[in-house]
């Protein structure tokens, strides 16, 4: 099991001491749970918990053409929102497939934070420095300087302000302050964002003191999360996974994801073409919800069949529900059979389950919008 | 007699029949029990060849077979209440087939082998 080529996150030997189950994710060896998956996944839809999610990668794009920069990359349009705030996107290549999805942090007209996934860093920052070309703008590779908490849950205010001295409870869904941090050119960011349909905050700063706020959440009682109910939680949202739900092969229309793509601004961006087509002609294939009528659960890659058997799709991701007790899928099928109630089958190893298609935001998200 | 597959699969050998479950190690490791795919009574198992599969909430793992032979019964318990695994899984066996060939068990673990592979 020893990898030598396996990375570590500043918390590593915090999930260790607190006898974490580890196992390696988008290369770092990451806990998977700590006492247990629905204790984990309860804790945060009924009070609050935290995730050690300092694998993400962190990139600052600052510059004179700051701005039009990441707007020529990113789906959404930065110039539309303040410093301050926050918009999520996806970064697309030029057939529309997705190269990441990604929070993008205004700081400044001139300076921008960008929040990518693990599993995507070396082949993003190859993808940004290769875009930049002709942009007067300088980008700094923070993956490794920054490390990464995401409090999460109803209790996630007051828990973090208690713990941080810093009243957030004016901090509004999608906006983020910084702080001085022990090195000027790390300064500490706090967001009101997460992965899990509840409200909570996730924090970046420096490696040292993350393991100090970890512990000082430990110490107030916060309960550690694993990337096990990170992805029960994020999938009862609707919330799609890169590598899932989000691929080189789907784009950001085909997974449901249009709200964040702007297709309206002056200067289009990487991939606007054609997803402007895809839009027009409509998408071939479409990421949808499914509720499985069987006590089996439907993995990643198994087969949806429409009602003649024939094969339309697969599962991107399944679990029978901890919140809402309901046996659920999202699957990428043909987008023919897309519409709600449609009638379909999982294939789940020998035996074919009945399915329909439903909504797949399964839980009703429960941000703080001011 | 109880031997051992390297995948966790246990066989409880009484004469010409055996209990096939999963050890307490693989039932730690996966957590609670959500699901068990079960075969039927009369379907023909082989040595070595995946005959159902174990869910929990994080994962489902194939089941293999220890043994060839046929299946003479499946724990319809487990379909109730699958975390009886969890609870005891020695007592609560999956299925229980024939032993066509007893040849087959000398090449599976003992207890000791298999201690030792989980260490």
């Amino acid at each position: 099991m020893e990898n030598p080529e396996i990375k570590k996150t500043c918390l590593h030997e915090r999930h260790t001491a607190l006898g974490a189950k580890m196992a390696p994710f988008a290369g770092f060896d990451m806990p998977i749970e700590y006492e247990g998956l629905d204790a984990e996944h309860q804790a945060v839809r009924n009070s609050v918990g935290v995730f050690d999610v300092s694998h993400m990668g962190e990139i600052i794009v600052e510059g004179p053409d700051a701005e039009r920069f990441v707007n020529h990359i990113f789906t959404n349009d930065v110039s539309a929102i303040p410093a301050g705030h926050i918009l999520y996107g996806m970064m697309t290549y030029a057939d529309g497939g997705t190269v990441d999805d990604l929070l993008v942090y205004k700081v400044a007209d001139d300076c921008y934070l960008l929040v990518i996934n693990a599993a995507n860093i070396d082949k993003d920052v190859e993808w940004i420095v290769d875009a930049a070309d002709g942009y007067d703008v300088a980008i700094t590779d923070l993956c490794e300087a920054y490390g990464e908490l995401a409090v999460q849950g109803p209790d996630a205010e007051r828990i973090l302000s208690e713990v941080t001295g810093v009243d957030l409870s004016l901090m509004g869904f999608y906006t983020f302050e910084l702080f001085d941090g022990e090195d000027a050119s790390l300064p500490v960011v706090i967001s009101r964002t997460g992965y899990t349909g509840e409200d909570g905050f996730e924090i970046y700063d420096t490696n040292e003191r993350i393991v100090e706020l970890w512990d000082a959440l430990m110490e107030s009682g916060v309960k550690p999360c694993g990337l096990g109910c990170r992805d029960t939680l994020r999938f009862e949202a609707g919330l799609p996974l890169y590598g899932d739900e989000l691929t080189a092969e789907i784009s950001p229309m085909e997974s449901g994801l249009g709200m964040f793509v702007k297709l309206d601004k002056p200067e289009g961006f990487i991939g606007s073409e054609a997803l402007k087509a895809q839009k027009a002609e409509g998408v071939r294939k479409k990421v949808v919800g499914l509720e499985i009528d069987s006590p089996a659960t439907a993995r990643h890659g198994f087969e949806v069949l429409n009602a003649e058997g024939e094969k339309i799709g697969e599962i991107t991701t399944g679990y029978r529900s901890l919140t809402l007790g309901r046996n659920l899928a999202m699957a990428l099928i043909d987008a023919k059979y897309a519409a709600l109630d449609t009638p379909v089958q999982v294939r789940i190893r020998k035996k074919l389950a009945p399915a329909r298609v439903v909504k797949k935001r399964f839980y009703t998200t429960r941000y703080k919008k001011n | 007699m109880i031997k051992y597959l390297p995948t966790h699969e246990y066989i409880r050998i009484e004469g010409n029949e055996g209990y096939i479950g999963i050890t307490a190690y693989a039932a730690k490791e996966l957590g609670v029990v959500t699901y068990v795919d079960m075969p039927e009574e009369g379907d023909e198992l082989t040595a070595g060849e995946e005959f159902g599969a174990i869910e929990s909430r994080k994962a489902a793992s194939d089941l293999f077979s220890p043994v060839s032979g046929e299946v003479l019964a499946v724990n319809e318990a487990l379909e109730e209440d699958p975390t009886l695994i969890n609870a005891d899984p020695m007592t609560n066996w999956i299925v229980k087939v024939s032993i066509a060939d007893h040849s087959e068990l000398d090449a599976l673990m003992d207890e000791a082998a298999y201690e030792a592979s989980i260490k």
